[in-house]
């Protein structure tokens, strides 16, 4: 009798993990430090996405682990990659604001095979590191071949290249300049500033003197953008009748601090706080419920559609481990997400997605604010996608 | 090499000197003077830049009066600063003083970080600064012009209060011979007090002026640490004019080759500490020790 007792209440013990069971997902995050703004975005968008559709799914609740990571330190991103796997046996991994610490977790997810989604990474290459790897943000690829077209598409002939002189400056003067002449135009110059340059009045100096009908430029957050954009407007090029074009140069988190100078500047990018839909809207909404007073720019939502991603996957493998299977449903997904459609690419497990054509204007209360004026579709990363050859 | 680009270069090399001179003028003299190494002297030009930028919406001054009572602020702040903190760490060892100071620098980016948050602040510029005037081809802004101008009139009213005012000798005096001094009745004590605290309102000035350039944030006092600290290097400790030359000679060779070779710029400023210091290491016009 005491046997069959003991049996039972074994069984039932058995039971309890497969009715409740906790998910653990390990998030690596500048939550402090310099660049403490981009961490805490992704707090309150998780924040959000879990208010929105719940902290658990199918009955798995899901549970963020969150590891401070402040600057970039490669052999720290791979220790606390390793911690989250071993110690906290967390099943997916997400984060990740710099290329170099991505690149060091790559290791860890492969040889662990844990689904690693990244938030924000944006060179192309570090996908290639591991195939359980995913990103849920853009790369300069992804963003500059458009931009290429949209020059050529309002008449601009001749550009020079102004990028910051490290990976992703790289990735977007390649990709620009190769899309660009390809489709006609002609790159006068390509000037590679070093990274910590914030007085560019040398260099816009250099470019009024060349003439060409457009600027493309590629700058850090920061110090250096703002020294873009005022360089910019006060070496005239405006009125000398050379274009600006950029990326992510107009960051919310920047426009305050650089103000006026940056009124009417075009730049190419994948989500604007602005983007007119329902979905958005919501989003906003309960970011500003669940974290008053953030300041989201695009980053955030790279926190919030990844977090829509690990959801799926945890929906995928009924909350079993299973790397295969949650990489399998991650490839080829499509949802609709605050930006705008979404897929992600089944060869590259990059995203395709719309790169909008925005301008820096005033909204009703007067704030700075990017405005979608155009919109290229469903571009996928050309950084590991070969273009299509232009018209 | 067409004459509107030399002129572009020289214009442009003048006003970046001179923003680097007003900061590191003060920290070429306290390491003379007082003997310090004193890395958190990027603070006070942090400081004076975060004061400048809030005081018009805490107080409600005009943005002229902003900066005057930011430089004023900072000079008072530094006096406790470098009686309560510095004056224990006159006598000890280099390694020591560097250690309290850069932690110093650390607490004051920590604070700034909290108050203010990690991204840029914009110093607003008076309006009678804002814009540009035509210089032949050239658009110039006003406020480059100004702070050329500003740096030439503080290195003259430096020159001449160091040559020939009662301060000046009493401070030429302690840095010569600190024991000798003391012992004709000079109050050494309170020659290196006024002196840092005129060192860190000038940097707080050159803070200030030189936003633009030097863009103020959080971690301004760490990122530029290594900037002031070459110009002093160059222009040698404790000298008036080594480090008016030091920052023409480091400003001018960064910005002629961000014109000409925009790749290498940082290269070519550090590289050039480098060669100075090989063949001079105390420094353009610094003492050989």
């Amino acid at each position: 009798m005491k046997r069959y007792l003991v049996a039972g209440l074994l069984s039932l013990a058995c039971l309890a993990p497969a009715l409740a069971d906790t998910i653990r997902v390990g998030v690596i995050a500048p939550i402090s430090g310099p660049y403490s703004t981009m961490g805490k975005q992704w707090e309150a968008t998780i924040k959000a996405y879990q208010k929105i559709n719940g902290t658990s799914i199918d009955g798995h609740t899901v549970e963020v682990v969150w590891k401070d990571l402040s600057d970039i330190n490669p052999s720290q991103a791979k220790a606390l990659a390793q911690e989250l796997v071993i110690k906290d046996k967390v099943q997916y991994l997400g984060g990740l604001y710099f290329t170099p610490d991505a690149m060091a977790v790559a290791a860890v997810a492969q040889e662990a095979k844990i689904p690693t989604v990244i938030f924000n990474a944006g060179t192309s290459s570090i996908l290639d590191k591991s195939e359980y790897m995913l990103r849920t943000s853009n790369t300069l690829g992804q963003v500059s071949v458009p931009a290429a077209r949209r020059a050529l598409d309002q008449n601009l002939h001749t550009a020079v290249t102004l990028v910051a002189d490290y990976g992703p400056g790289m990735d977007a003067e390649t990709a620009f300049v190769k899309a660009f002449t390809e489709g006609g135009g002609k790159v006068l110059e390509s000037i590679r500033a070093p990274l910590k340059t914030t007085d560019f009045g040398p260099f816009m100096q250099r470019i009024k003197a060349e003439k060409p009908d457009l600027v493309y430029v590629f700058g850090p957050g920061g110090p250096q953008t703002y020294g873009i954009i005022k360089g910019y407007a006060e070496a005239g090029l405006k009125q000398a009748g050379v274009r600006f074009l950029g990326s992510g140069e107009t960051s919310e988190l920047d426009l305050p601090a650089i103000g006026d100078a940056a009124l009417g500047l075009e730049t190419m990018l994948h989500y604007s706080p602005v983007h007119p839909s329902a979905l958005n809207e919501k989003f906003i909404k309960t970011v500003q419920e669940v974290a008053p007073g953030t300041i989201l720019n695009s980053v955030g939502v790279g926190g919030y559609d990844g977090m829509a991603v690990i959801y799926h996957m945890i929906q995928a493998t009924r909350g079993q481990r299973d790397p295969a299977k949650a990489m399998a449903a991650a490839k080829g997904w499509e949802w609709e997400s605050p930006r705008g459609p979404l897929k992600i690419d089944p060869v590259s497990r990059d995203l395709i997605q719309n790169v909008y054509v925005r301008v820096v204007g005033k909204d009703a209360s007067g704030r700075l604010r990017n405005r979608e004026i155009g919109t290229y579709p469903m571009q996928p990363d050309f950084g590991r996608v070969p273009a299509p050859a232009a018209k | 090499m067409s004459l509107e680009l030399v002129g572009n270069i020289a214009l442009d090399s003048v006003a970046y000197a001179m923003i680097l001179f007003m900061i590191t003028i003060g920290l070429s003299m306290t390491m003379g003077l007082l003997r310090i190494v004193n890395l958190a002297h990027g603070a006070f030009a942090m400081m004076g830049g975060f004061l400048a930028a809030s005081l018009p919406s805490w107080l409600g001054t005009s943005t002229w009066v902003s900066i005057v009572v930011a430089v004023a602020a900072v000079a008072l702040l530094a006096l406790p600063v470098e009686r309560w903190l510095l004056r224990r760490f006159y006598g000890r060892g280099e390694l020591d003083q560097m250690l309290v100071t850069i932690g110093f620098m650390f607490i004051c980016v920590a604070l700034a970080n909290t108050v203010f948050g990690s991204g840029i602040v914009s110093v607003p510029l008076p309006s009678a600064l804002q814009g540009s005037v035509e210089i032949g081809p050239r658009l110039l802004q006003k406020h480059r012009i100004f702070v050329m101008l500003l740096g030439l009139a503080v290195l003259g009213i430096l020159w001449f209060a160091v040559e020939r005012s009662s301060f000046g000798i009493k401070v030429r005096a302690a840095v010569d011979n600190a024991a000798i001094a003391q012992a004709i009745g000079i109050d050494t004590a309170r020659v290196y007090a006024i002196a840092f605290c005129i060192g860190a309102a000038l940097a707080a000035l050159g803070g200030i002026v030189g936003a633009e350039l030097l863009p103020m944030e959080a971690s301004y006092a760490s990122k530029y640490l290594v900037l002031f600290l070459a110009v002093v290097a160059v222009g040698g400790q404790g000298t008036l004019f080594g480090s008016f030359v030091a920052a023409l000679l480091l400003g001018g060779v960064e910005t002629t080759v961000k014109y000409l070779l925009p790749q290498v710029s940082s290269i070519a400023f550090f590289l050039t500490m480098f060669l100075v210091l090989l063949v001079r290491p105390q420094g353009l016009f610094g003492r050989r020790v």
